[in-house]
């Protein structure tokens, strides 16, 4: 007995480092395919790069949320796409109501901010309410519970807002002060995403500061750690649980902007679901109940996403490469958990947190 | 005892329900004695080899429709519904009997068809469907339809595999919708004779429509002399287009062909000049995107672009157009309106043709009958030209084809655009 357990696990150690050889020959060889091509000129190059950072600070802001929430509370709250949705849908209507004005030419980083606040509003609204109509009752129950009403809860909030705007497609409108290109390192840049990439990681910057400096964030820590302790030494844990889905509706709803201000289009009932998948996978990658964890993991799937079939898969000779955009990205997540179950940034989980 | 009473009791219902299910086939069936019909010197008989839908005076002709009425493409349904609801009321009584019109909605995939025939076939007295607008739910739904003998006339796909034999054709399927043979070819046609494009690429988003709307397209474009670079395909749900524009971009083509739907096609057009190689590309879409809200949805970019669509002209038309007002106020939402109002209509002759009456106002239609009377339609007057329908379907001969172009009009709310080039 004692003798086989241990050649069990030295045959999947060897399997899992021949996987992993295998795994990166097979990059490497995708990466010097496309180098030695030289298909693209690196000012294409730099373009996805920096659209990828965009995108990734936004699924980071969304994957904060199911983060935040995971650490509290252990459940992952999958109407969490939902929640960016309600802000950035409700938002498209005072957006284009600022266009028509003229306001949103004449004093557009005012206009934005309201934008904002008004997406943050609204998402954190959602989120308190789905907070107490459906999770509050159940946070005894057995943990699939939560779960299950969670995926109720995203569609009865789809169609909630399908009823209140109905299932037509909107788009923001354009932002004259964010059009124009920057020239950064050399590299023509549309200015708005290193904008929304630097405004997205101001709030991130502020979420952290918030959680590790200020009171309320102890508490939330302290929650976290141990719920009946916490409870023991004073703490709300309702008020700290109602805090975390705030801050997680808030962030969501500032995404919902960021997302209207770099990809205008196709704002509608069913716009969170992918980000809202994608924000999870992200979490996950960096270590889910890790907040700087989600915030790299973020950008990092991002950027996986933006130059992940230009620069492994068409060098591997793949046909159709940009359908398999989503299938790099949630390979990568696969990957990561064979090689590192607790994500980037995580650290091993105890029994009862796993 | 009672247990052995219970077995008979359900055996009855059993078999009573599957009586009933194919009752109207069997060619033996009795008159129903509740009917007065004694005087009735020939009694109405099915000798249809697929069965019969009988209706009972003062019933309804019962037809439904499969269309996309929620979701994304919502607005490709209301557009054929409208065009049916219309038709409707145009025609009044069919043979004496009222038309009750009842509906599923498909959606536009393959999930939604399948979930829609099989709720429309459940109905034994549905005579005819109406459906589906997005061939996915075409080909997912014609082996139910097909299978339960109904006829299905669709107003708005044009995937060329529904009306091949080789293809996904089934018997009773029928559309007054272009084939796109015809639209890609008058795409093609005009890229390279009309804007003198010798290099184009296309994307798809692994939709039948789009899939073979682009092939028909790139075989098009090769026959006339010209280049095609890249074959490309996107996801549907997919918002960021550069990688793929990226890699059109490496060899900058004349025309970029994108026969896809909203949102996918507004995010092509937003992000194509963000992207350092296309500045001398011209975008072409097709009819999928050919809706009052792709301009508004697309931004600025989108003057400049070219849509190929139908495109119906004359003076039935225009009178159709008033109805909509005041049917329905406003304009129809999409393209497609006119052939729904032909396909009910072809449909209602082809049963008028086909039906067998009874003195007391009974009528007995015949499923095979009626197939055989769709197939053989020909010169039916319609908004979109003269149909004839082909032994596999295709009723519409690709005359009521134009290419649109998008302007700073449309932009700023006019619809439908200005045709540039008609074949």
């Amino acid at each position: 007995m004692q003798k086989r357990t241990p050649l069990r696990i030295s045959w999947l150690d060897l399997f899992l480092r021949a996987f992993q050889f295998v795994t990166a020959v097979v990059i490497l060889i995708g990466l010097y395919n496309t180098f030695t091509a030289a298909r693209y000129t690196s000012n294409q190059w730099a373009t996805l790069v920096f659209a990828g950072l965009a995108q990734g600070s936004i699924y980071a802001l969304i994957a904060l949320g199911y983060t935040l929430v995971y650490g509290i509370l252990l459940m992952i709250n999958f109407a969490h796409g939902e929640v960016y949705m309600a802000g950035a849908l409700s938002t498209v209507f005072l957006a284009n109501y600022f266009a028509r004005s003229g306001f949103l030419a004449e004093s557009p980083f005012i206009a934005i901010v309201l934008m904002i606040l008004f997406s943050a509003a609204i998402s954190t609204v959602v989120a308190l309410l789905l907070e107490r109509i459906a999770y509050r009752p159940l946070r005894n129950a057995p943990r699939l519970i939560p779960l299950i009403t969670a995926i109720g809860a995203s569609f009865a909030l789809q169609y909630t807002f399908r009823g209140f705007y109905g299932s037509e497609f909107r788009s923001y409108p354009t932002v004259e002060a964010l059009r124009g290109i920057w020239n950064i390192f050399g590299f023509e840049v549309p200015i708005v995403q290193p904008v929304v990439f630097l405004s997205a990681v101001v709030l991130m910057l502020a979420l952290y500061w918030y959680v590790e400096r200020t009171k309320a964030g102890k508490a939330m820590r302290a929650v976290s750690e141990n719920k009946d302790v916490a409870r023991l030494m004073g703490i709300d844990i309702d008020k700290v649980i109602v805090t975390t889905f705030a801050l997680g509706g808030a962030l969501a709803g500032a995404a919902g902007v960021f997302n209207g201000l770099f990809r205008p289009q196709g704002v509608f009932f069913l716009m969170g679901f992918f980000p809202g998948i994608k924000a999870f996978t992200a979490a996950v990658l960096g270590g889910i109940g890790n907040i700087p964890g989600a915030m790299f993991g973020g950008l990092l799937l991002g950027l996986i996403e933006s130059l992940g079939p230009n620069i492994i898969l068409e060098g591997l000779g793949i046909p159709g490469t940009n359908q398999l955009k989503d299938g790099i990205a949630f390979t990568v997540l696969v990957l990561i958990l064979i090689f590192r179950p607790q994500g980037i940034f995580g650290e091993r989980l105890s029994e009862t947190k796993a | 005892m009672s247990k052995r009473l219970f077995t008979l009791l359900a055996l009855l219902m059993v078999a009573s329900l599957v009586l009933a299910a194919c009752g109207s086939a069997t060619p033996t069936e009795a008159p129903v004695a509740d009917e007065p019909v004694a005087d009735e010197p020939v009694a109405l008989e099915c000798s249809d080899a697929i069965g019969c839908v009988e209706v009972a005076p003062g019933d309804s002709i019962h037809l439904a429709y499969m269309l996309t009425v929620s979701g994304a493409t919502a607005f490709l349904g209301e557009d054929s519904l409208g065009g049916i609801e219309i038709a409707l009321s145009d025609r009044g009584q069919v043979l004496g009997h009222d038309v009750e019109l009842t509906g599923e909605d498909s959606g536009c995939s393959s999930e939604g068809g399948q979930t829609a025939a099989t709720a429309v076939t459940s109905d034994p007295s549905v005579v005819a469907i109406i459906g589906t607008n997005c061939s996915g739910a075409a080909t997912a739904a014609l082996p139910t339809i097909s299978g339960a003998g109904l006829i299905m006339c669709s107003p708005s796909n044009t995937a060329p595999a529904l009306t091949d034999p080789d293809g996904t054709w089934l018997p009773g399927y029928f559309r007054a919708a272009h084939n796109d043979k015809f639209q890609g070819r008058v795409a093609a046609e005009f890229v390279y004779n009309e804007l003198g494009a010798h290099t184009a690429a296309t994307i798809h988003d692994g939709s039948p429509y789009a899939d073979q709307l682009q092939q028909v397209f790139a075989t098009t474009f090769a026959e006339l002399g010209g280049t095609v670079t890249f074959q490309g395909a996107v996801n549907v749900g997919d918002t960021d287009m550069r990688t793929i524009l990226t890699t059109v971009a490496a060899d900058s083509p004349d025309v970029l062909y994108f026969p896809i739907f909203e949102p996918e096609g507004n995010f092509i057009v937003a992000q194509s000049t963000e992207i350092a190689g296309l500045e001398g590309t011209t975008l072409v879409g097709a009819d999928g995107l050919l809706s009052a809200s792709f301009p508004g949805n697309s931004g600025e970019n989108v003057v400049g672009v070219y849509l190929s669509g139908p495109y119906i002209t004359g003076d039935a038309y225009d009178s159709f157009l008033t109805r909509w007002d005041e049917q329905i106020g406003g304009v129809p939402p999409s393209g497609f309106h006119a052939f729904a109002y032909d396909c009910t209509n072809m449909m209602l002759d082809a049963i008028e043709a086909s039906a067998q009456q009874g003195a007391d106002g009974t009528i007995l239609i015949g499923r095979q009958a009626l197939r055989d009377a769709m197939a053989t339609t020909s010169g039916f007057a319609g908004l979109t030209g003269n149909l004839s329908c082909s032994e596999y379907g295709d009723c519409a001969t690709g005359e009521a084809l134009g290419v649109f172009e998008i302007t700073h009009a449309e932009l700023d709310g006019n619809w439908p655009p200005p045709v540039i080039y008609t074949p």
